[in-house]
């Protein structure tokens, strides 16, 4: 039967001043594992909200994004007829979209950051669902008119409903405000498609997206293929969620990948002090280990049960890494969004899977911290050690 | 009955037959114990006495499981331990052996009842059960009313009990004693060895006591002298008799 668990908790418990330094350690680096994952999750989310599984992306073959593609007015009318598009009594649920990039000073610091500037086509609400209008009006179609993400008109300078804002060589009105559910399009600016193609001197058949929304998830087979076997078109398409997860893969690899990096770096130092704590444990302990090896517990009790120790204290920091990140959780940042080079507020996004992960990485670290102390335990002979030598 | 000339019936209950042990400390050895022979009957009470340095120790360790000799044997209860493996020698040491140490080797972290019921952990013994066993042998040593308290709320003789009731609730086949009075005063010292006495006379225990303390080893029913690693000669005390 295994040492009572009870024995490592008091232990742990009276030797605290000497805990203290793993669990600090253990607890720091959980923080920052959990708090870069939590960044890497909340810019996938929010790029990922960006998306509706029952709406499809077109674009040019072979563009990575929208920034790349181009599709002419006549291809459009070709996507909108297409089987598998929601239509209603206005006709086909497609918005026809071209985006710009514009400087606007940052509120907080005075620095000047890219907004995405979208120009939608007057349908867009009726294709992207989990959009509303939260203040002011819809813009105007035909007319330099804007309306805000709600992120967009607390980021920046001069964003004012009501107001107006110079960009592109053209002055605009601010009309209303959006609300995009937390999702990127919250950090843009919208406005009338061919307005801005015409203030850009661009010419006015040329968007660079569609976006249609689907009869049902499920048609977006039956869509593609209609497109993709029509020899007028050459374009790509994809499910809007999936568009939007491909958008955030290289950041969010990037932050995991610093993450895990920094986790590791920080890990090691995380498991050199535990290897300590756990290393003067056995060496001021052992004569109570050299006491139960004479009562009869094996070296496998003796081995687990400072193992179980040391996973104790590694679980102690973990939680207390996890519970410092926390109120973290929700908290806006911002960053540039590398595939459209614009601003894109996003916020860290901690959740049970992530404290999950954090406990998951804390506990390995206690094993790792844990194991080679522990068997020191049981390597010397009880005889010398119940002499205390 | 104790022999130690090495011609035992084959009834004793642990038999030690031409044991060695050998330390080399540098280029030096040291030999500790001597071709010992040794036949203790059940439910006897042997004390070893001698000078430091003369294998008392060594010898308890040997016959507890706890360090092999160069040669020879040591059966006990029909067990040659010294054919033993290290997991089954710890294993021999749950069933077999309560120690009693000088410094008491109380588990500070837990509780008197945590501490007398750790044998009881390697037993198949439910939780009640053990509670039973537990306040059982805590009672026997006069300790009922300690059994929530820490070793550090405990006097030096309380520990000691404490370290009894551990020893013998497992009900081991022998109890071995190093220096059990060793860090007591004399009031406390003579509680202890009434404690043991009483085990051996009243509860037939069978023990081995390493002492430096002749007043200690009064209480025994045999004392052996070891001097130089040799049991020299077997006389009979006066008390436990």
């Amino acid at each position: 039967m295994a040492i009572p668990v009870v024995y490592n908790v008091r232990s742990v418990v009276q030797r605290w001043s000497s805990a203290i330094v793993a669990v600090l350690g253990v607890a720091g680096t959980v923080g920052v594992f959990v708090a870069m994952l939590a960044l890497a999750q909340g810019f996938q989310a929010t790029l990922i909200a960006s998306g509706s599984p029952g709406n499809a992306i077109v674009r040019r073959a072979g563009a990575d994004s929208e920034m790349v593609s181009a599709i002419a007015l006549e291809e459009m009318r070709t996507i909108e007829d297409a089987a598998g598009v929601a239509r209603d009594a206005r006709g086909p649920l497609a918005s026809g979209e071209v985006v710009v990039i514009a400087a606007f000073p940052l509120a907080r610091t005075d620095t000047e950051a890219n907004v995405q500037v979208r120009g939608v086509s007057p349908r867009v609400l009726d294709v992207r669902s989990n959009v509303r209008i939260t203040a002011g009006r819809f813009f105007q179609p035909g007319l330099a008119e804007l309306i805000l993400g709600s992120n967009a008109i607390k980021s920046y300078e001069g964003f004012v409903l009501g107001g107006t804002v110079r960009f592109g060589g053209g002055t605009w009105k601010v009309v209303g405000v959006f609300d995009a559910g937390g999702s990127a399009f919250d950090s843009e600016v919208w406005c009338d498609a061919n307005v801005l193609n015409e203030i850009y001197k661009r010419p006015t058949n040329i968007f660079q997206s569609v976006t249609v929304r689907l009869e049902s998830p499920s048609a977006l087979a039956r869509f593609k293929d209609a497109l993709t076997s029509d020899p007028r078109l050459s374009v790509q398409v994809d499910r809007e969620t999936d568009y939007y997860r491909a958008q955030s893969r290289t950041l969010t690899d990037l932050i995991r990948v610093l993450g895990f990096l920094i986790a590791l770096v920080m890990g090691v130092g995380a498991v050199f002090a535990a290897l300590n704590t756990m290393y003067s444990a056995v060496a001021e302990r052992s004569r109570e280990i050299a006491t139960m090896r004479a009562l009869g517990f094996g070296s496998g009790a003796v081995v687990s049960s400072f193992i179980v120790e040391s996973l104790f204290i590694a679980l102690i920091g973990g939680v207390l890494g996890c519970l410092a990140v926390l109120p973290m959780n929700g908290f806006t940042t911002g960053t540039i969004n590398w595939q459209t080079f614009s601003h894109l507020a996003f916020a860290f996004r901690i959740t049970p899977g992530l404290l999950l992960r954090g406990l998951g990485f804390a506990l390995l670290m206690g094993l790792v911290g844990g194991v080679p102390p522990a068997v020191r335990a049981v390597r010397r002979p009880v005889a010398v050690a119940l002499r205390g030598l | 009955m104790v022999r130690i000339d090495g011609k035992g019936n084959g009834t004793a209950l642990v038999r030690v037959r031409n044991l060695d042990k050998k330390y080399v400390r540098g280029t030096e050895e040291i030999h500790v114990l001597q071709g010992l022979n040794l036949d203790v009957d059940a439910g006897d009470f042997v004390a070893f006495m001698g000078p430091s340095g003369s294998g008392k120790t060594t010898l308890l360790n040997l016959l507890g499981g706890l360090d092999l000799p160069t040669s020879g044997s040591i059966t006990v209860a029909g067990d040659e331990i010294t054919k033993l493996s290290a997991g089954s020698l710890t294993s021999w040491r749950a069933r077999h052996v309560g120690f009693i140490f000088q410094l008491y080797n109380l588990i500070p972290v837990l509780t008197a009842f945590q501490n007398v019921e750790l044998p009881l952990l390697l037993t198949k013994l439910s939780k009640a059960e053990r509670r039973k066993h537990v306040e059982t042998a805590l009672a026997v040593v006069g300790l009922t009313d300690r059994m929530g308290h820490f070793p550090r709320q405990l006097s030096g003789g309380q520990e000691q009990r404490v370290a009894i009731a551990r020893a013998f609730v497992a009900d081991p086949t022998f109890l071995l004693c190093d220096e059990p009075t060793g860090d007591l005063d004399r009031k406390n010292a003579d509680e202890i060895m009434e404690i043991i006495d009483r085990l051996v006379r009243e509860h037939g225990k069978t023990v081995l006591m390493v002492s430096h303390d002749p007043r200690a080893a009064e209480r025994a029913r045999f004392v052996l002298h070891l001097d130089k690693g040799v049991l020299m000669e077997a006389a009979k005390a006066g008390a436990g008799t």
